[in-house]
């Protein structure tokens, strides 16, 4: 045994003396940080590069199979779910790790950001932060296009459509993104090319520098109230700190960073285990349009601005936010660099975290079930439910076949059942009068088309008395004063 | 390890062509981006007319009057290695006699394809709640035009139109919006 080590260590010294990097190595992993910095909230940045690590290796292991073809990308994505064993899990881990790395990645940003870690002298390691952070959703939509399927083919066309927004050169910046006229072999190449060796080229220089600073700018100590940022000392004052109360980054805190990354690994190995690899969904066959295209988690949120945003201002607002959040951020330093690191003493800062989480949140939420596309099947595939046809005329029942026939349903849900675009109607008659329908139906207006070309008198009429039955508590409408007009009537024809 | 004896400076010739050498190097990389940058910017340098031909989309007898039916065609520009993504779909609209409007099939919003329903005479798009009438003016949601139209002519008995990109707002704005001329239905 004591031989093995014996020769263990003379092979260890034989490397060494030649390529003379333990010294340094260990240097960099024994540097003394603040002891206050040992902590839980410091494991998301090594977490990221674990996972960035597990994603290069996972992707150069898919690549041996993957063809980077308009017409063969989506058969190879197949031929790994199914035809090679394991090529699945291997797709999940990929696909999963990718989630994962975009939620960690916003998480140590959002730490950073509230512990004010980007402040003197730490302004270019955020900067090469805000470009990590561009460069993993890069990463993120050139692998959702390279699963060519149908949500690819058409996700490429909205990235198209939003560049051909772009004044003067727009239809010259759509033909840059395909590779030419439309969306085909040289699409798929060129996204290959980004996702295989330019971004993560770029991305690798860029984590290596990002941590290169770290350590030699030194992991920034726990923030307190009332501790200012001055750029004419802080230096000595962080030197004196850890000189005073620091710890060896190994073991003090690489621990913790150790094991949440262990922790992270595996819960993407749960995930890919448990809900299997993303998609591929349907061909990427245009002609095949009976589609609902969907980006993924990362994008969603995006997805559901295009949907929400007021048309008129859509394309300043995609062309012009964008660029305006992006200096922002890397201008940050340069205007926040000094002061007040604590939360506490920055309420602007904690608001704008907590808004920017919520809408992201929230409009990533809505969007996995999106209200405002209607649903392309739901007036054939929701019937109309009996009990708002159960003692109703035959005109009104008439009407309920207008309803569903003209694709009303795909936009107006009954009591739940049937598209969201519009309002549900279980009890539209609570709301309008018969006149009101009658317009809002040939007139449409506010996101619902005028049907007066599409609907014939009768079947407007029917059409309205149906929809003069919904009133929402399930029984046939009646209207008091006709009842009262009619029982005078009989009154009348009693006493005569 | 040791230090050189003597300045750089001191050795004005060598520094002289080490300057000389960087020089070549940024003349010859200077040269060298210009094939490369042609090459990655070809797409961009190509007119977007000059993807465009005519293509046959089918007989007339395909396209009965009065009705919208989905044609596809294939797309002139390309390799076998496109695949599927070489057929694309378009929406023909008979109007009446020789008188018809060929729709792309991606939404002037997003680009996601449109569905024709012939019931209520509408387009509808899946993605975000573009809607449009039989003649392809907006009807509502969010996108800022009609659909795309696809110039045409009839050769004979065939149906011919004029395509080769992907219908953007900026590769097809030359094209009026549907509705906007009068003697259109
Ligand atoms: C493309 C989607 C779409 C289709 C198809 C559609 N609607 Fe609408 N409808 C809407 C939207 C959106 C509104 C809300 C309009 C507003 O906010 O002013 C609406 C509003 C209405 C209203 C008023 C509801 C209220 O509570 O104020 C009625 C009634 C109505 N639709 C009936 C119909 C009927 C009948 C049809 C079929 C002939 C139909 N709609 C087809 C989208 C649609």
């Amino acid at each position: 045994m004591s031989g093995l080590k014996q020769k263990g260590i003379a092979i260890y010294r034989w490397l060494d003396s030649r390529l003379g990097l333990a010294g340094p190595v260990i240097e960099a992993a024994e540097h003394p940080i603040p002891k206050s910095s040992a902590s839980w909230w410091y494991v998301f940045g090594s977490a990221a590069t674990v996972i960035l690590m597990m994603q290069i290796v996972t992707g150069v292991l898919l690549a041996l199979v993957y063809t980077p073809t308009a017409r063969d990308a989506w058969n190879s994505l197949n031929f790994l779910n199914h035809g090679l064993t394991l090529g699945w899990f291997l797709r999940a881990l990929h696909g999963w790790g990718s989630d994962f790395m975009v939620a960690i990645v916003l998480i140590h940003m959002t730490q950073v950001f509230m512990f004010g870690a980007y402040k003197f002298p730490r302004e270019l390691t955020w900067i090469l932060g805000v470009f990590l952070l561009l460069m993993t959703f890069g990463m993120a939509f050139t692998g959702q296009v390279l699963r060519f399927d149908q949500d690819a083919y058409w996700g490429i066309g909205i990235g198209a459509s939003i560049m051909a927004r772009v004044p003067f050169v727009g239809s010259k910046l759509v033909h840059l993104l395909l590779g030419g006229p439309i969306i085909g072999a040289t699409t798929v190449s060129r996204f290959f090319a980004l996702h295989v060796f330019v971004i993560p080229g770029i991305l690798l220089a860029f984590v290596g520098l990002h941590v290169w600073m770290v350590l030699r700018l030194g992991i920034n100590e726990w923030p307190m109230p009332g501790r200012l940022v001055r750029r004419s000392t802080y230096i000595q004052e962080y030197e004196a700190e850890i000189h005073k109360d620091g710890v060896p980054f190994v073991p003090d805190a690489g621990w913790t960073d150790a094991m949440f990354a262990a922790a992270i690994i595996l819960a993407i190995m749960a995930c890919a285990a448990l809900f299997g690899p993303i998609g591929p969904t349907g061909p990427p066959d245009p002609t095949i349009i009976q589609t609902v295209p969907k980006p993924d988690v990362p994008f969603l949120w995006i997805y559901a601005l295009l949907a929400l945003l007021p048309p008129k201002l859509e394309t300043p607002i995609l062309l012009i936010v964008p660029v305006v959040v992006i200096c922002v951020m890397l201008a940050l330093p340069f205007f926040a660099g000094e002061g007040e690191k604590h939360w506490s003493r920055r309420p602007i800062a904690v608001l704008m975290v907590l808004v920017i989480a919520v809408s992201l949140g929230t409009l990533t939420v809505v969007s996995l079930n999106p209200p405002w596309s209607p649903e392309m099947t739901a007036w054939s595939a929701d019937p109309v439910q009996p009990r708002f046809l159960r003692g109703r005329t035959p005109l009104e029942r008439q009407g309920a076949i207008v309803f569903q026939e003209k694709q009303c349903r795909n936009c107006h849900a009954l009591a739940g059942l049937g598209g969201k675009r519009g309002p549900d109607l279980a009890s539209v008659a609570t709301r309008l009068t018969e006149d009101e329908l009658v317009r809002q139906v040939l007139q449409g207006g506010g996101n619902m088309p005028a049907y007066g070309s599409a609907l014939s008198p009768a079947q407007t009429t029917a059409l309205v008395a149906f929809l003069g039955t919904l009133n929402g508590n399930e029984r046939p409408a009646r209207d008091p004063s006709l009842e009262l007009t009619h029982s005078n009537a009989a009154q009348k024809q009693q006493k005569f | 390890m040791e230090h050189p004896t003597t300045q750089p400076s001191q050795h004005s010739r060598r520094t002289f062509l080490f300057k000389l050498a960087l020089l070549a190097n940024g003349a010859v990389g200077a040269v060298l981006a210009v094939p490369i940058l042609g090459y990655i910017l070809g797409p961009v340098f190509k007119r977007g007319r000059s993807y465009e031909y005519w293509i046959p989309l089918g007989f007339l007898h395909q396209f009965p009057e009065g009705e919208t039916r989905l044609a596809h065609f294939h797309n002139p520009d390309g390799s076998p290695a496109d695949g599927q993504t070489r057929t694309l779909p378009c929406w023909v609209r008979h109007i009446k006699q020789n008188q018809f409007q060929v729709f792309a099939i991606n939404c002037a919003h997003m680009g996601c394809p449109v569905h024709w329903f012939p019931q209520s005479k509408l387009f509808m798009c899946p993605c975000h709640g573009g809607v449009y009438y039989q003649d392809g003016a907006r009807a509502a949601g969010p996108p800022p035009r009609g659909l795309f139209e696809y110039k045409y002519k009839i050769v004979g008995d065939r149906l011919m139109i004029r395509a080769g990109q992907l219908p953007t707002l900026a590769t097809h704005a030359s094209i009026a919006a549907p509705g906007s001329s009068p003697c259109q239905g």
